[in-house]
């Protein structure tokens, strides 16, 4: 397996989607390649920076404003609904 | 009943006491799923003043159908459907309109009064933990916010929501083949990205007597000119 090749089947590799027999040669590939075994470990990272990280927090005032609003809709709702 | 201490009841008995009317059960869901239902639409709309309407309808919309929700999906897949649409809906309305930008809105509201302090929170045992975290934050917002909207809404649906291949594919209009695509670029330029903000000392590598520009290796040679003229194709146009 070639540099290209590793980057065409990168995604189902972190996906955990390649076939295993791919994954043997994507295996050995990283062993010899130390670049391309470098761009799989800080991808993978990447994903999981994203995915382990809130990256908008709730601001504290539209908060207050929406439970506020929510339980004057909650109360109409119920209240037409008898 | 309290709910504070009921961290442990699960959304499906807060979804039945909310069916039977228990608004305190209604709100400790709002108040478990806000977080994330803001950050994801947050990440599509890139705009503050839409992004509290899309999450206010979000809620309001899971108020008004609460009564109807079976428990087919898990509430928490119920309402990410429900917002992830409504943010979609929200950029496709907007088409072509000139964006405000965050920096913008933020700037806008600078100026003026003083405003009282109203803000009142304890600042938590480790305030400095809490800066990293906030650098990170800032770090990890740059670089999806360099992402033109294709490549990042794929990611935020894929990789962020953890939606699958079909899923991102029904949700966009577009083939799995071209979800793949643009999933794959989008993390290739998200990691190209965060290199440049932690990456350590760059890797020694052998330098080949015909090495190419500034000295690289074939395989960065390959990185690079891929990561200019993207061409992959995986049995689809992108």
């Amino acid at each position: 397996m070639k540099c290209e090749e590793l980057l065409r089947v990168l995604n189902d590799y972190i996906d955990g989607e390649l076939a295993p027999s791919f994954c043997a040669e994507f295996e050995a590939h990283m062993r010899d390649c130390n670049p391309c075994e470098v761009v799989v470990d800080t991808i993978n990272k990447t994903v999981k920076l994203y995915q382990g990280n809130t990256l908008y927090e709730i601001p504290f005032e539209f908060r207050e404003k929406l439970h506020k609003t929510l339980a004057e809709k909650w109360n109409q709702h119920h209240h037409s609904q008898g | 009943m309290a709910l504070h201490d009921t961290q442990a009841v699960a959304d499906e008995v807060l979804v039945e006491r909310a069916q039977s009317g228990e608004f305190q059960a209604f709100e400790e869901l709002v108040t478990r799923h806000e977080r994330w239902v803001y950050g994801v639409v947050m990440s599509i709309v890139r705009n503050r003043e839409d992004t509290e309407d899309v999450v206010q309808n979000t809620f309001l919309k899971a108020l008004e159908k609460i009564r109807s929700f079976r428990g087919e999906a898990t509430f928490g897949t119920w309402l990410r459907r429900i917002a992830t649409n409504s943010a979609l809906n929200c950029l496709r309305s907007r088409g072509k309109l000139a964006r405000v930008s965050l920096d913008q809105a933020l700037h806008e509201d600078a100026e003026g009064v003083i405003r009282h302090p109203e803000y009142v929170a304890d600042w938590g045992d480790d305030p400095a933990r809490r800066f990293e975290q906030n650098q990170l934050r800032v770090i990890l917002q740059t670089a999806i916010e360099s992402l033109p909207d294709k490549y990042r809404i794929v990611f935020v649906l894929r990789d962020i929501e953890q939606l699958s291949v079909e899923e991102t594919a029904q949700s966009l209009c577009l083939s799995p083949a071209n979800v793949k695509v643009r999933t794959l670029r989008a993390r290739l330029m998200l990691r190209e990205h965060l290199t440049r903000v932690f990456g350590e000392t760059p890797i020694a590598v052998e330098v080949p007597t015909d090495a190419g520009v500034g000295g690289e290796t074939p395989a960065e040679q390959v990185l690079r000119s891929y990561l200019e003229h993207p061409i992959i194709q995986q049995g689809g146009s992108p």
